[in-house]
């Protein structure tokens, strides 16, 4: 019922016209760079001698979500992590090949990861707030970039709870610890602190994992609406998830993307085997 | 066909259990053994040591005449090492432990590094005293001063504020870190704006544990030099001064039977300053614990 709806939604997205192969599709998106916001170019990572990401060839759009799906262990978090460069937190990390976005290579030394990380918000698998007041939670990044304005900051704040649809939830009690939150209120609070540093993409991991299914249609209803402002990338183990949120879909396998097109692509006619088997539950 | 004999289990059981009894008495008289030693010692002084606990007492100076002997001198001479010795302490350790946490690379010699400022914290403080002698008092020529002293005693508590502040640092979760560097802060940014407020609770237990150890020490206030007798106090950190444990340690030795009283009037200050500082440092613990 859902899926129904995601491939209506998809079949009217007519910037992607139909691919023979995702090679050759890739190659065309490469060529109308104007619309993706990032791609992986030949991008490769280790963690010591584990060759964890191999010849990674991905083109994410602008205004879509983009789903990765794969069996855990599969590199998806590696994947994720690697576009905002926080991958590199661990010391033992080595990439080879490129990561571009909006027409500049993220390792370009005369762009500093910092910046990059104000354009790429984060959110991740367990809601992790800080040991703060609601408000200092979402005025951190607003704070961290220097702005001090109490009126600013005010502003920021109920806008990015506004758009992270938690506001009414909370406008009352914005000195309150964010600890005192419920788990699913906690991971909007994190969005809506990814938001207040107005980021053009949002990357998301895992994001509902820890939450119970009504927190969980919350936030998947909320990543509907900040698509029409923001790109999103959302990494799920939860592959009914990424049928009803998401515009396109990655099939992470070992390190490798088995297939990446069109959701309704890849949940009813993958092209490949192990696409077949995992979204039809066979492993995973 | 049964394995385990329940006739034989049943027989047996009494006996186990008597075993169990006998070790609880015997465990609880071990933890009565050294609480009534405590309690005994702590009783005798108070005992002692109160009739001698007046105003005149804070007031005075050191003296021969047991009537007149005060702690004054060695009271504010106490303060001022302290006083020297916390900053230089907390500057530091906090930094090392922030630079060993946060910023050095992951390799052999910081592991080296590491695992060896916990032995330093085993170290007698009689070696601190040695050290302090040579480099302190006489390679950098600040004489039995106050400076001499507090470096000295900053070097001792060091590895135990290090430690403490290590581990506090240590259990700052890493998701808060990530969303902290996942916005763009910088690794100052961090520290300062959700490391340091999320791990001073830790921090600040470990120095004042650290202090109230500093403040017993004597060993090396004797080895560096420190007077026991002194009728002012000092005026700047390059005086001299006396300090409480020294005033102790010197009436201690004292013929006199009357110095023995004061000797434990002046324990009982040194005790209940002890004490005041360790209710600190556990309040502090208990009300900012279990925080994540
Ligand atoms: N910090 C790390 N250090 C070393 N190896 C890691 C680290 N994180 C992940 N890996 C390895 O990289 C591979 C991919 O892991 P990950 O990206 O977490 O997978 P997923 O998110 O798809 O479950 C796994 O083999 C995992 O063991
Ligand atoms: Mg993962």
């Amino acid at each position: 019922m859902t899926l129904a709806k995601v491939k209506e939604e998809t079949d009217m997205n007519t910037v992607y016209d139909t691919a023979v192969d995702s090679r050759t599709q890739e190659m065309n998106s490469i060529k109308q760079t104007s619309n993706a916001i990032f791609q992986a170019k030949d991008f490769n990572l280790w963690y010591g001698n584990n060759h964890a990401l191999q010849d990674i060839n991905l083109d994410f759009n602008e205004n879509e979500i983009s789903a990765i799906i794969g069996p855990s262990g599969c590199g998806k978090s590696t994947f994720i992590k690697s576009l905002n460069r926080m991958v590199e937190l661990v010391p033992i990390v080595r990439t080879e090949g490129d990561i571009v976005y909006r027409d500049q290579s993220i390792f370009d030394k005369s762009s500093t990861v910092e910046n990059l990380r104000t354009k790429v918000g984060m959110v991740f698998q367990k809601p992790n707030p800080f040991p703060k007041s609601i408000y200092d939670n979402v005025a951190y990044g607003a704070r961290v970039h220097g702005i001090r304005n109490k009126k600013v900051l005010d502003q920021v704040v109920e806008k990015s709870l506004k758009g992270a649809a938690i506001w009414e939830e909370v406008k009352d009690r914005l000195n309150d610890n964010a600890y005192g939150l419920s788990g699913g209120q906690q991971q909007r609070i994190c969005i809506a602190r990814a938001l207040a540093i107005e980021p053009d993409v949002i990357l998301m991991d895992e994001p509902t994992s820890a939450l119970d299914p009504i927190s969980t249609t919350k936030v998947e209803d909320l990543m509907h609406e900040l698509k029409k402002d923001y790109s999103i990338i959302i990494v799920t183990h939860n592959m009914q998830q990424a049928a009803r949120i998401s515009d396109r879909t990655a099939f992470f396998y070992q390190g490798y993307v088995v297939e990446y097109d069109k959701t309704n692509v890849i949940f009813d006619k993958p092209k490949d085997q192990r696409t077949e088997d995992y979204v039809s539950g066979r492993f995973g | 066909m049964e394995l385990i004999n329940k006739e034989q289990v049943s027989k047996k059981l009494s006996g186990r259990l008597m075993v169990n009894k006998v070790m609880k008495f015997i465990f609880l008289l071990c933890t009565l053994v050294g609480l009534v030693v405590l309690a005994t010692l702590l009783i005798d002084t108070i005992l002692d040591g109160w009739r001698y606990l007046t105003v005149d007492f804070f007031t005075n100076f050191s003296s021969s005449r047991p009537d007149n002997a005060g702690i004054r001198g060695a009271i504010i001479g106490t303060l001022w090492l302290m006083a020297t010795t916390a900053p230089i302490a907390i500057i530091l350790s906090v930094g090392t432990a922030l630079y060993l946490e946060e910023y050095a690379p992951k390799n052999k010699l910081v592991d080296f590094v590491k695992i060896n400022i916990s032995n330093l914290a085993g170290v007698p403080s009689v070696v601190f005293g040695l050290l302090g002698l040579t480099l302190f008092v006489r390679m950098a020529g600040l004489g039995n001063s106050v400076l001499a002293a507090a470096l000295t005693m900053s070097l001792m508590i060091l590895p135990v504020i290090v430690v403490a502040s290590q581990e506090a640092i240590r259990s700052v979760p890493g998701s808060i870190r990530e969303a902290s560097i996942g916005m763009g802060a910088t690794k100052w940014q961090t520290i300062t704006r959700i490391i340091l407020p999320a791990s001073i609770p830790g921090i600040i237990t470990g120095i004042i544990l650290a202090l109230s150890r500093a403040i017993g020490e004597t060993a090396p206030l004797v080895i560096i030099g420190i007077p026991t007798i002194l009728l002012f106090t000092p005026t700047g950190v390059l005086d001299t001064f006396s300090a409480l444990p020294m005033q102790i340690f010197s009436w201690v030795k004292l013929p006199n039977p009357e110095f023995q009283s004061i000797t434990a009037a002046a324990i009982l200050v040194l005790l209940f300053i002890l004490f005041l500082m360790n209710s600190v440092a556990i309040y502090i613990r208990n009300k900012y614990s279990k925080r994540f």
